[in-house]
């Protein structure tokens, strides 16, 4: 089963920076690598996207190999 | 033959042959053909969901945004980002529901959770309601891309009927395994084909990306941002997260996270599928160049962008080329799009009236439904005219009316009762056929409103009144006892 952890926040961070940073971005002239900025920074965003997402992955594999989730089929109230 | 016609038999032929081996040393039970024995790994899935993701809607409908809108396009690559931060929390827990009752479809994880074979049906219609339209867009696009990318040589009905026969012979071989080969070819070719495109083109036209947006800036002031009204901030932020929140709500690309072999490969996939999304820029930057190089496509021919400009600035070999680029995003979406319908179908539908059907009969019926839905497809691509239309656009806010009952269903035990969640999604898809049939709009209901208010997507209000209408009846109906125990 799912259980949520502080470290789980940083996966609002890239979104909130699209949702959030758009609006900003939007009004911003200039370019930036060659691009837009708002294109430049929906850019950033996403690529954020993925490093949030594997550094997730890292520490939720880490934290599982120090306490293992219990298996497919075990009972869920089998856990303290 | 042409060299352009030469290469797009030869692709069409290698994904044939690679589809139909695609099984080789598989026993194809209904546990392979729909899910590919649950046993794909980082490798498999990640290339799956790239190629069922990226349809002809990104080849055609991206390049087509960029170059008819400009900046509202960058919505696709940041719903995308969303739901795949979204999809690294929901996914393992209904792989791993769905490995424990070895579910097949997302209408068997509505029945199972909710304990509700009503539920199932009613999951089940809307699954193969959007999904049908879905799959005449690819067939749609198919067509179009073959033409086009043979000089005409081969007319779009020619087209289509050629694709659907060399779909329905390797979904019904193979099922999900041939998917998943062909999306190996799929996504090296879309790969390839795009970037080279998107570097290409702005250098030879422009001498590179900065001088290109420079000089439409100049030409369409105001081009690389969003506009003030219409496809405005608040029209971006609000189909932004509603896009995200249905991305996974495609009965398809629900079902084919069942194909992993253990809940880590999804989190890997999370953090994977935003990056390759990158290639949604260079599509972008196809449409750009277009603006300025083929000006004058107007309304829907704005999705031929791609295709003229590419005809234009090369030779028929590497026209054809592109075009198979194409054909293949019609052809992998279609092909698990085929899969996970006729599966519902089998499922969710025949066995209904069938309680004793094993799952070997399930698979017999399940490839039996192949041809039918093809050939269904087909007939409304070649013969549905414009009616089609509305269903297109609805089909994305059909499925998103499942998110709500499909989050409260995460848990060990649904936060909303069956009744609750079937009152809920027939009064958000009602609202939703009531709004695309209708053509309503915020702007239309309410006039002198602000454009911030009226500009939101008019499918939040259905996701609204469905949460609303699912919370009240599931509080009504609620047995006493369960909240006892808890």
């Amino acid at each position: 089963m799912f259980r949520p952890r502080a470290h789980h926040l940083l996966a609002l961070l890239p979104s909130v920076a699209i949702l959030a940073g758009v609006p900003f971005a939007n009004g911003v002239r200039g370019y930036v690598l060659g691009l837009p900025f708002l294109l430049f920074w929906i850019l950033a965003c996403v690529i954020a996207t993925s490093a949030v997402m594997a550094l997730l992955g890292a520490l939720d594999r880490r934290n599982e190999a120090a306490a293992p989730p219990p298996t497919p089929g075990e009972p869920e109230s089998g856990r303290p | 033959m042409s060299p352009a016609l030469l290469v797009l038999a030869a692709f069409l032929a290698l994904s044939l042959g690679l589809g139909v081996l695609a099984q080789r040393g598989k026993a194809m039970s209904l546990e392979q053909w729909a899910v590919g024995g649950r046993g794909f790994g980082t490798l498999f899935v990640f290339l799956l969901t790239a190629g069922e993701v990226y349809t002809t809607f990104t080849f055609l409908g991206g390049s087509g945004w960029a170059y008819g809108h400009g900046a509202p396009a960058f919505y696709i690559p940041c719903y995308g980002a969303i739901a795949y931060a979204i999809s690294y929390f929901i996914l393992p827990p209904i792989w791993r529901y769905a490995a424990e009752h070895r579910l097949h479809s997302q209408a068997d994880f509505f029945a199972a959770k909710y304990r509700s074979p009503a539920l199932g049906v009613l999951v089940a219609v809307v699954s193969v309601s959007a999904l049908m339209p879905y799959l005449v867009l690819q067939l749609k696009g198919l067509g179009i891309i073959v033409s086009e990318m043979s000089y005409g040589a081969v007319s779009p009905v020619a087209a289509v009927w050629t694709g659907i026969i060399a779909l329905v012979a390797y979904v019904t071989v193979s099922g999900v395994h041939g998917s998943a080969w062909t999306s190996v070819l799929k996504d090296v070719m879309i790969l390839v084909v795009v970037v080279s495109l998107g570097v290409i083109l702005p250098q030879r036209y422009y001498g590179g990306w900065q001088p290109m947006f420079e000089a439409i800036e100049k030409a369409k002031p105001g081009f690389f941002a969003l506009p003030e009204r219409g496809l405005s901030v608040s029209w971006f932020v609000s189909t932004v997260l509603l896009s995200a929140v249905g991305f996974y709500m495609w009965p398809h690309t629900f079902a084919s996270t069942y194909t992993a072999k253990n809940a880590n490969v999804l989190r890997r996939n999370a953090a994977m599928m935003p990056l390759y999304q990158l290639v949604l820029l260079f599509v972008f930057m196809t449409g750009f160049v277009a603006v300025l190089q083929v000006p004058g496509l107007r309304g829907a021919d704005a999705d031929l962008s791609l295709l003229r400009l590419s005809k234009q600035a090369f030779s028929p070999w590497t026209v054809g080329f592109i075009g198979a680029a194409g054909l293949l995003t019609a052809l992998v979406p279609g092909s698990m799009i085929l899969v996970t319908a006729s599966t519902i179908l089998a499922k969710n539908v025949y066995r209904l009236f069938a309680p004793a059907a094993d799952d070997r009969r399930l698979a017999i019926v399940a490839r039996l439904a192949v041809p039918v839905l093809a050939l269904a497809a087909a007939l409304l691509t070649l013969h549905g005219g414009t009616a089609i239309v509305p269903l297109l656009l609805m089909g994305f806010s059909l499925v998103t009316q499942l998110a709500p009952s499909l989050f409260l269903a995460l848990g060990t035990r649904p936060l909303a009762t069956s009744a609750g969640a079937i009152a809920g999604l027939l009064v958000g898809e009602t609202i939703v056929a009531w709004m695309s049939f209708g053509g309503v709009t915020l702007a239309k209901l309410f006039p002198s409103w602000p454009p911030g208010v009226t500009d939101l997507n008019v499918g939040v209000i259905a996701l609204a009144a469905n949460g609303a209408v699912l919370a009240a009846v599931s509080l009504a109906t609620a047995p006493r006892r369960a909240r006892d125990i808890e």
